[in-house]
């Protein structure tokens, strides 16, 4: 969004690289540039929102002509793994803010923890959304006190486990191609699978969004380090932390949306 | 980097050797160089597009016939002969009844023989299957009649009819070296090359036409800036599109895609089995709507934050209102046809049902996301259209535009109603309620449109009109889109679409709109943006020619189809009944006119680059801000930022500055009267 003056690596004296920070050449102010940045990042936003609204729109239409197959679906999975990512995401827009906070304040060791801690928050979510809730539906490998276990118990394959015992397996889930995955025997509902797409392709594509933002989060912390932000250019920050608050957004809505409603 | 003295060339000088400037070209930021390359490559995708409907309207000229050929082994005797039953080419057996139909001998003699009549035909002898009427026998709409020809050579001593089939009036197939295609393999080539016509004027031409070229180019300089807000998002779009369009490229070069360019679930998600055509496809427009969302959204902060000292909302020229409507749009309507053709990709790849019945999915869902954004979109196309002919027919009737705001305010009531009237496009699959409603949401569209109408109208009433080609093609488009406009009614009324969805008329309908509006309009600002773009005049004679050309040929191509629709030729069809012919073959003149037509276009403008009298600061007497720049503009636009002392259009108050009326474009014989009335 911005355009660095290549001259401002030619300065030798003390000053940090954010206070020679030189604004594009068609704005006419820096403040201006920034206005826009966010304006266009806003506009983007919206955007992004729309796209998540194509998930939830289907999401009602699909929930209004088959309950019966939602509230099976929401059953099987697991609550307690969701309100878990929900407190890590929760955790990591705060951490977020307060790293931009702390650039506008200059305290750079503190907005670069911040970043950090943002950063393995995102990792910690992405992480389990694929250790404990894909690869245990995909492998047929589930939690013990996955709820799904319990709607099955005829199907637990008694001593056939992983992980110390973490893990109970389940016949007829595991070591299918996803596309049968959504389609998996103990549906009850035959609309169950259409759960399932929706469930996959929302959270899938939210996942998607939060492994960006962490992109955009590590490309923030290293610019950091080089002293590229500071009190009176911090663009990047600021818009990292609207895209990360973005992400934490939409899963505040599909959290109680696919976990909590049934 | 200021002063008179410091001399910048133009955008388009020469950086140095060619690779230098290829580097230059494909790393610049600069907007005008970005939408000069659009520009082209938007023609280039015209031309493919073209090409296309070229082929489809060839196609056409003759209805696709299924012939059946008899062939009658050995000399028969006729109760052998005479066959009591016909095996039509898709298996289906008719039976012929006698006192229904007629075999009748073609021997030289002319003897009729009825069927059931005993009589031995003689090897070698043809034989024609006759309706009572004596007609070619037609059971179910195929002509199954063909020539019994006796065979001797092979003739097995009992003698028997065989039954083979040809096809006539095909014309793809055989393009392709394919002479003995079935009808089935035909209609199937058929549907890709309209599928390729569609995706391509829809996805690469018509949507990034006009905002991604001359909006580009003229959208910062007309507000007075030296860019766009994001230079690098600019040149990132402009890269998207390129790849969105090898993506949709590399579909169609693999044999194409046969869904239509609207990826209708179950076409979509069931053609093309294991096969990534269609994925890729999906996924080509996909991405270039990203390129899309990202010039939309460059544009309305531009808007918002760029504009020269003293130019408040009202002082900017319409193109820039319109194109900040039609950048609204594409920011809110196209994430929705993201997620839309991305789920469909899912649906595919992962086997997964969300549109697709069979999988338990909605198919009316996928109509419904499809057009939330596809129908705002038709604006996207039509608003910036209508924004250069705010402007390009105030200038060159050099008259203050009729009702400023009013057109100001339709492209954002536009804007705004092109979001809620999608259900039109599925009348049929909905309850009679939101029917009712979405027709008579359809029809608030009028409003907006019409008032624009109105006022271009009421701004060339005492204008002194220069009929030059841009005005030229401005009332073409006041004329075309008006009866592309008031055809939509029709279309929007319950009772009548019943009857005319999905046929000719629909297809005249928005052939009329998208390119009797867009394209014209596009011409119409490619011809008065030319001069400032590349610094040249071009051939005003021949531009003339060929726009009155292009008139012609698109009205007798597209208002025969008008008659094929009320008298209910469907659309997507390779074959019609024999009724239709004439006026096919009638459209299919009309678009090998255009094709003349634009041909001409492209040679005018190729000379003009070649060997174009320099063009002046300001050709047409305008008043906006880009004729105040050099033509072609400098690196930066102007030497100095521009500081706003008049409306765009104030030509009742404001002499148009560097304006020297030497630049109109005088016609040759009025030169020589005017001399000849001096001496």
């Amino acid at each position: 969004m911005t355009t660095l003056d290549p001259h401002s690596h030619a300065g030798t004296g003390s000053a940090a690289r954010w206070m020679k920070y030189v604004h594009g050449h068609h704005w006419r102010t820096q403040t201006e540039e920034f206005d826009g940045c966010k304006l266009g990042f806003w506009l983007f936003l919206t955007t992004e929102v729309l796209l998540f609204g194509g998930i939830f729109c289907a999401y009602a239409i699909f929930r209004t002509l088959y309950p019966q197959a939602w509230a099976e679906g929401s059953h099987a999975l697991n609550w307690k793994i969701g309100a878990f990512n929900t407190a890590v995401l929760l955790i990591s827009s705060y951490t977020m803010a307060a790293s931009i906070y702390s650039i506008q304040t200059n305290q750079q060791k503190r907005a670069q923890m911040n970043l950090i801690v943002t950063f393995i928050c995102g990792l910690l979510f992405v992480g389990i959304k694929f250790a404990l809730e894909y690869v245990p539906k995909w492998s047929g490998y589930f939690l013990v006190w996955d709820p799904a276990l319990h709607h099955h118990t005829a199907s637990i394959v008694e001593g056939k486990t992983a992980l110390f015992g973490l893990f109970q397996f389940v016949d007829g889930y595991g070591g299918k191609r996803p596309g049968a995955l959504f389609d998996h025997p103990f549906a009850v509902d035959p609309h169950v699978p259409l759960w399932w797409a929706v469930y996959y392709c929302g959270t899938a594509i939210h996942a998607a969004h939060v492994l960006i933002g962490m992109a955009l989060i590590a490309r923030v912390y290293f610019k950091s380090r080089k002293g590229d932000y500071g009190p009176t250019y911090y663009a990047g920050v600021e818009i990292t932390g609207l895209y990360w608050h973005l992400v934490d957004l939409i899963w505040i809505f599909l959290f109680p949306l696919l976990y909590l409603v049934h | 980097m200021s002063g008179h003295d410091h001399h910048h060339g133009s955008y388009l000088t020469s950086k140095g050797a060619l690779f230098t400037n290829i580097v230059d070209w494909a790393t610049t930021v600069d907007h005008k160089k970005i939408g000069v390359m659009y520009l082209f490559a938007i023609l280039f995708m015209f031309f493919l597009g073209g090409i296309a409907a070229i082929a489809v309207r060839l196609e056409l000229v003759h209805p696709v016939r299924e012939q059946v050929v008899l062939t009658v082994s050995g000399p028969l005797v006729a109760p052998i002969m005479n066959p009591s039953a016909l095996t039509t080419p898709d298996g289906k057996t008719v039976q012929l009844e006698p006192g229904k139909h007629l075999v009748r001998w073609t021997e030289k003699d002319g003897n009729e023989v009825r069927q059931g009549e005993p009589m031995t035909i003689a090897a070698g002898k043809k034989v024609d299957v006759l309706d009572m009427k004596g007609k070619p026998l037609s059971v179910d709409g195929k002509e199954v009649t063909g020539t019994f020809t006796a065979d001797t050579t092979t003739a097995p001593p009992t003698g028997g009819v065989k039954t083979s089939t040809t096809v006539k009036g095909q014309l793809l197939p055989k393009v392709f070296g394919k002479t003995d295609a079935s009808v089935a393999e035909g209609n199937n080539i058929y549907n890709r090359f309209f599928t390729m016509h569609g995706a391509i004027m829809v996805f690469m031409v018509i949507v990034p036409s006009i905002p991604a070229s001359l909006g580009n180019i003229f959208l910062p300089i007309m507000l007075g800036a030296k860019d766009v807000a994001f230079p690098r998002l600019n040149l990132l779009s402009w890269y998207i599109y390129v790849l969105g369009s090898i993506f949709a490229v590399v579909s169609l070069l693999a044999t194409g895609v046969d869904t239509g360019w609207t990826f209708y679930t179950p076409y979509s998600s069931t053609t093309d089995p294991h096969h990534w055509r269609v994925v890729f496809m999906v996924l080509a427009a996909f991405i270039l709507g990203f390129s899309s969302i990202l010039t939309g959204l460059n544009f309305i902060v531009t808007v918002h934050k760029l504009r020269a000292p003293g130019m408040g909302w009202f002082d900017m020229p319409l193109f820039v209102w319109a194109v900040y409507s039609s950048g609204v749009i594409q920011v809110l309507a196209t994430p929705v046809i993201g997620i839309t053709l991305l789920l469909l990709v899912f649906e595919r790849v992962f086997d997964i049902g969300i549109f697709d019945p069979a999988k338990g999915g909605d198919p009316v869902l996928y109509q419904h996301f499809f057009w939330f954004y596809s129908h705002p979109v038709v604006y996207v196309m039509i608003l910036p259209g209508m924004g250069i002919i705010s402007d390009v027919l105030a200038v060159h009737s050099q008259k203050k535009i009729f009702g400023y705001r009013a057109i100001a305010f339709s492209s954002l009531g536009i804007a705004g109603v092109s979001f809620i009237v999608w259900g039109h496009h599925m009348f049929s699959s909905m309850s009679e309620v939101a029917s009712t409603v979405f027709s008579a949401l359809t029809f608030l569209v009028a409003i907006p449109t019409a008032i624009k109408v109105f006022n271009w109208i009421s701004t060339l009433y005492k204008g002194s009109i220069a009929l030059t080609t841009p005005m030229v093609y401005v009332l073409i488009f006041l004329f075309l889109f008006s009866i592309g406009g008031l055809t939509g009614l029709p279309l929007g009324t319950l009772s009548t679409d019943l009857h005319l969805h999905d046929s000719y008329f629909v297809v005249a309908h928005f052939h009329y709109v998208m390119m009797g509006g867009t394209i014209m309009a596009l011409m119409a600002g490619l011809h008065h943006w030319w001069p400032k773009m590349f610094g040249k005049m071009y051939n005003e004679k021949w531009a003339t020619i060929a726009a009155l050309i292009v008139f012609i040929g698109f009205n007798v191509t597209f208002f025969t189809q008008f008659f094929l629709g009320t008298r209910g030729m469907p659309r997507r069809y390779a074959s019609y009944p024999d009724e239709f012919a004439l006026l096919h073959q009638v459209s299919t003149v009309g678009s090998l006119l255009l094709l003349v037509g634009f041909v001409i276009h492209a040679l005018v403008f190729a000379q003009s680059l070649m060997a174009g009298r320099k063009a002046p600061k300001n050709p047409w007497g305008g008043l906006t801000l880009e004729w105040l720049a050099d033509s072609p503009p400098s690196e930066h636009n102007f030497d100095h930022e521009p500081i706003v002392t008049h409306g765009p259009y104030d030509y009742d108050t404001t002499v148009p500055p560097h304006w020297d009326p030497k630049d109109y474009p005088i016609p040759a014989e009025n030169l020589a009267r005017a001399k000849a009335e001096a001496h």
